[in-house]
């Protein structure tokens, strides 16, 4: 499922012809102020080799126009909605409203309000093995036609936590607004390999006393699996992180009822594995 | 890589993940320059909406990025159906210190 769908509006600083150049510093203040609202914005020079082709909607163009008076602008095609605003005389404070203004009750993802966080695959690294299919009880992943493994559900996904990666025996899964390695992207070593290397068997994993289950299995691997990670940290990550997601209240109570049940995470470890099997061709 | 790259700067506005100053310090040498570029609040905020515009920069010729994590970054745009081309350049803000990506970046302005 993916709920955030409201694309920021694009603004286009123009500064082509029939319009005087801002000062640069009043270009940076007015850029990071728009962007650090999600707003996406364009610096449009003379020099116009370096703009992107707009897409099918709306565009809002501010500009020094040199008569103070913003042109009436419509797209040949007519298939993108142009607003045109003159922004003489303007402080960034006063531009960021004229845009705030302009969008109205259009509705856009913003800053603060949520945070983008879901898993990304390094498929340079992927080997299609499941594991993360397997391991993510709130359905993010899925499976391509073809049999690849991919995030389908990203808004699914549990702010902060970012336990699957922890499974990954490739460490092929990031979490770009992570603040460490390798999970955040930075280059993976041998000694990440190390670490972050288990391989879980999740039916056995979450049946019953899961935590009793899994400190019995690490003791177990332990000597079979030296070089590896122990598989308790990842446990702990997905305690931590339901605890966490609790205690702050990123998720109400509703949302904690509907956890899944030990019954139910037996039956989706099962349809998991179903899919992951058949994904995998083995039957 | 082509002297027309087009240049795209990521604010990363949704999570503090890439040091202010570098991204501030960045988004200056930017606009100094005379050069025309993109900027987006947070690529990764793109991605989460599969946003169509990834596909538009992806598939628009030569591109200069100024964001995160290359592998990250052409994760992000793989989700989407939108890998980018091999000749894609990637300059990270969480890494390089905000001279090297801005020389980086205008080397061709």
């Amino acid at each position: 499922m993916i709920t955030h769908i409201h694309r920021p509006l694009r603004v286009v600083l123009y500064e082509g012809k029939g319009a005087i150049a801002l000062s640069a510093e009043s270009r940076a203040q007015v850029m990071a102020a728009l962007l650090d609202k999600g707003y996406a914005v364009t610096r449009a020079t003379a020099n116009d080799s370096g703009a992107m082709p707009h897409d099918d909607r709306s565009l809002l163009v501010l500009g020094l126009f040199t008569d103070q008076k913003a042109p009436a602008l419509e797209d040949s095609s007519g298939k993108v909605n142009i607003e045109a605003r003159d922004i003489t005389g303007l402080g960034t404070v006063d531009i960021v409203s004229l845009v705030d203004k302009t969008r109205g009750t259009t509705l856009m993802n913003e800053p603060g309000v949520w945070k983008p966080w879901f898993p990304v695959i390094d498929y340079s690294r992927c080997t299609n093995c499941m594991q993360c299919l397997s391991f993510c009880l709130f359905d993010v992943y899925g499976v391509s036609g073809d049999g690849k493994i991919q995030v389908q559900n990203n808004d699914n996904c549990k702010t902060n936590c970012p336990a699957c990666s922890r499974v990954c025996p490739e460490v092929a899964i990031m979490f770009p607004k992570y603040s460490a390695g390798p999970i955040n992207g930075d280059v993976v070593s041998e000694a990440d390999l190390g670490r972050e290397k288990m391989k879980v068997d999740i039916t056995s994993l979450l049946g019953g006393d899961i935590y009793a289950r899994l400190r019995d299995r690490s003791l177990a691997a332990k000597s079979r699996f030296s070089k590896e990670r122990s598989p308790d940290k990842a446990l702990e990550e997905r305690k931590k992180c339901l605890a966490k997601l609790a205690q702050d209240g990123f998720i109400p109570a509703e949302v904690l009822e509907a956890l899944p049940s030990p019954d139910e995470v037996m039956r989706k470890a099962e349809q998991a594995k179903a899919r992951a099997a058949a994904a995998l061709g083995v039957h | 890589m082509s002297a027309n790259a087009k240049l795209l700067y990521c604010r990363c506005a949704y999570a503090q993940v890439v040091p202010q100053t570098v991204k501030d310090d960045v988004l200056a040498k930017l606009c100094e320059s005379g050069a025309s570029f993109e900027s987006v609040a947070d690529l990764c905020e793109m991605a989460a909406h599969r946003d169509p515009r990834l596909k538009a920069f992806a598939g628009n010729g030569p591109l200069r990025i100024a964001a995160c994590y290359p592998r990250v970054v052409q994760g992000l745009f793989t989700q989407c159906g939108a890998p980018l081309l091999e000749d894609a350049e990637i300059l990270n803000m969480r890494a390089q210190t905000a001279e090297e990506v801005g020389a980086a970046m205008l080397r061709d302005a």
